[in-house]
C-alpha cells in the first residue's frame, strides 16, 4: 500500500504556526553554515555565560515586582528566576517576533546575528528588533515576575506558543538547505525541557515537549537524498530516532488530560508509535482530530481530520468532507487542499483529476521539498 | 508609573443603543470610577463627545489649518480615557480589562512619556 495521506498531517504544524503569526522576512537570507552540528555544541559554556549576561541586562530593566503577589514556586531562586525570564520575554505586549528573538537571546545565549540569520533577517534588523523589545520592557514597565494566578494560565498559554512557533520555524526548513533554521528544533526542545522542568505541573507543558520530540524523532526520515518530502507512508521507520520516540511517550503519558499540545502529541504519538504505517491507528486518530477540532476550532485541523476519516472510512468519504471545506473558501489558496484532494483522487483511480489537483498544489506550495513531492506525483499520474 | 487608558469604540453603535442599556452602561463606569478610586490608581478620566464636535487643527506654512471630524476614519474612536497610576503594566492592563467599553471595544494602554 502506497500513498501519501499523511502529507496534510505532516504539515499541519507548520500550518498552525503560520496560523498563529507569518514572519516579517526583511532580511536577506544569509549563508548557511555548520554552525549547527559543531559550533553549537563546542559553545555551549560561551553560551550560557552570554545568556547570563543578557539576562542579567533584562532583569534590570523590566521591574522586579517585590512588592507583588508572590509567583507559584518561590523555593528556589534560580529556578525561579529563570521562570521570570521567560514570562518577561513572552510578554504578550510585545511584538510576537521579538518575544522569540528575546527568548533565545536571554535564555540560549545565541548571538544577534545568530538569531537573525535562523530567522532569515538582517543582523541590523534583528539588533533593532531585540532594542525595540527591551525599551518596550523598560518605558512601558513590562514586570520581571511570574504572573500571578489568575494570569497564570493565559500567560503560559502565550509560552507555550512562543516555544512551538520557534519549533515550528525549525521544522518547516529543511535538512541541508537550511541547517540553521533546524536548529531552532533543538533550542526549543531545550526550552520546553526547562519549562516541565520549572512548571511540572503544568500538563500543556509536558504535551508540547511531547508533541516536538515525537516529530523531532521523525526527521530523519522526512526529506529524502535528493531533498524531497516523504510521506509519512513511505517513511523509512527505521531512520526514527528511537530514543526519542520513547522519550516522547514517557514524557507525553497517558491521555487523561486534553489540550491544545496534549492531543496533538498523541496524534504525533499515533504515528510515532505504529511499527509500519499499515499499523496506525486512524479510527483513534480521527478521534483525536475530533476532540482537537472541538478544543481548537481551525479549518487545519479540519482538512486533517478529512485525512483521517478517509483512511479510516474510505477516500470517498474524505473527498466529501474535501468539497465542503473548500466551499468555505476557509482554505483558499493553502496548497495542501488541493494535495490532499488530490492524493484521494489518485487512490481512486481518477488520473486525470488527480493530476489536475497536483497540477494546482504545486502552483502554490510554497517549499522545495514539498514541490518536489508534488511533481513526482504529478509525474506519477501521468500529469507531468 | 502613570498610563493613559483610551478607550477606543465604535460611536454609532453607543449612540444607537436604547434608554435602558444606556443606563447600564454608565452605572458600569460609574462602578468602575468608584472602585478605582478607591484603589488609588485613578488620576482622572472623562468621557468624550462624538467625533463629530470634533475638529482638527494643523498648521503649515504658519498657516491655521482648521478643518472638521476626526483626523483619520477608523472604524472605532476614542470615546473617553482614563490617566491611572499602577505599579507596572499588568496592573495597567488589568485595570484596562475593568473598563466596560473593553467588552465591546478596545482600551489602548499607553504609558506616559516621564522623564
Amino acid at each position: 500500500m502506497t500513498g501519501d495521506w499523511d502529507l496534510a498531517e505532516e504539515c499541519a504544524q507548520d500550518a498552525f504556526a503560520r496560523a498563529l503569526d507569518r514572519w516579517p522576512r526583511d532580511g536577506v537570507p544569509a549563508k548557511p553554515g555548520a554552525w549547527l552540528t559543531t559550533t553549537a555544541r563546542n559553545r555551549a559554556m560561551d553560551r550560557l555565560r552570554r545568556a547570563r549576561t543578557e539576562a542579567a541586562k533584562l532583569r534590570q530593566l523590566a521591574v522586579t515586582a517585590d512588592d507583588g503577589p508572590p509567583g507559584p514556586r518561590d523555593d528556589s531562586g534560580i529556578r525561579d528566576d529563570r521562570l521570570r525570564l521567560i514570562f518577561t520575554c513572552c510578554h504578550p505586549s510585545l511584538p510576537l517576533d521579538a518575544r522569540v528573538a528575546l527568548t533565545l537571546r536571554t535564555l540560549t545565549g545565541l548571538t544577534t546575528a545568530e538569531i537573525a540569520r535562523a530567522f532569515l533577517v538582517g543582523d541590523q534588523a534583528m539588533a533593532k528588533r531585540l532594542v525595540r523589545a527591551k525599551a518596550k520592557i523598560r518605558d512601558a514597565r513590562i514586570p520581571y515576575r511570574v504572573p500571578p494566578a489568575p494570569l497564570l494560565p493565559e500567560r503560559t498559554a502565550g509560552v507555550l506558543a512562543v516555544l512551538y512557533l520557534l519549533f515550528n520555524e525549525g521544522y518547516s526548513a529543511t535538512e541541508g538547505t537550511d541547517m540553521i533554521r533546524t536548529g531552532l528544533c533543538a533550542e526549543a526542545i531545550r526550552l520546553a525541557r526547562l519549562l516541565v522542568e520549572l512548571m511540572p505541573d503544568e500538563p500543556e507543558a509536558r504535551g508540547l515537549l511531547a508533541l516536538m520530540l515525537l516529530h523531532d524523532a521523525r526527521r530523519a526520515g522526512r526529506v529524502n537524498a535528493a531533498g524531497a518530502l516523504v510521506p509519512l507512508e513511505e517513511q523509512d521507520r527505521t531512520r526514527w530516532n528511537a530514543a526519542t520516540v520513547a522519550e516522547g511517550l514517557a514524557v507525553l503519558g497517558p491521555l487523561r488530560r486534553h489540550g491544545f499540545y496534549r492531543l496533538q502529541a498523541a496524534i504525533a504519538a499515533c504515528h510515532a508509535a505504529a511499527p509500519t504505517a499499515a499499523d496506525t491507528d486512524w479510527p483513534r486518530i480521527a478521534r483525536l482530530y475530533e476532540r482537537l477540532l472541538s478544543e481548537a476550532p481551525s479549518p487545519v485541523v479540519e482538512l486533517n481530520l478529512a485525512v483521517a476519516r478517509a483512511m479510516t472510512e474510505g477516500p470517498a468519504v474524505g473527498l466529501r468532507l474535501i468539497a465542503a471545506l473548500e466551499s468555505s473558501g476557509a482554505l483558499a489558496g493553502y496548497h495542501l487542499l488541493p494535495a490532499t484532494r488530490a492524493d484521494l483522487l489518485r487512490r481512486l483511480g481518477r488520473d486525470a483529476e488527480a493530476a489536475a489537483a497536483y497540477r494546482e498544489a504545486l502552483a502554490l506550495a510554497a517549499s522545495d521539498p514539498e514541490r518536489a513531492y508534488l511533481a513526482r506525483r504529478l509525474r506519477e499520474t501521468g500529469g507531468g | 508609573m502613570r498610563y493613559l487608558l483610551m478607550i477606543c469604540t465604535d460611536e454609532n453603535a453607543i449612540g444607537a443603543i436604547g434608554p435602558e442599556e444606556g443606563a447600564a452602561m454608565l452605572a458600569g463606569y460609574t462602578a468602575f470610577g468608584e472602585e478605582m478610586g478607591r484603589r488609588g490608581v485613578l488620576l482622572g478620566g472623562e468621557r468624550l463627545r462624538p467625533t463629530a464636535d470634533a475638529t482638527t487643527v494643523r498648521v503649515r506654512q504658519d498657516e491655521v489649518l482648521v478643518a472638521d471630524g476626526p483626523f483619520a476614519e477608523t472604524k472605532e474612536q476614542v470615546g473617553g480615557y482614563y490617566l491611572v497610576d499602577c505599579r507596572d503594566l499588568d496592573e495597567a492592563i488589568e485595570v484596562a480589562s475593568r473598563i466596560p467599553g473593553a467588552r465591546h471595544g478596545t482600551i489602548e494602554v499607553r504609558p506616559i512619556w516621564e522623564r
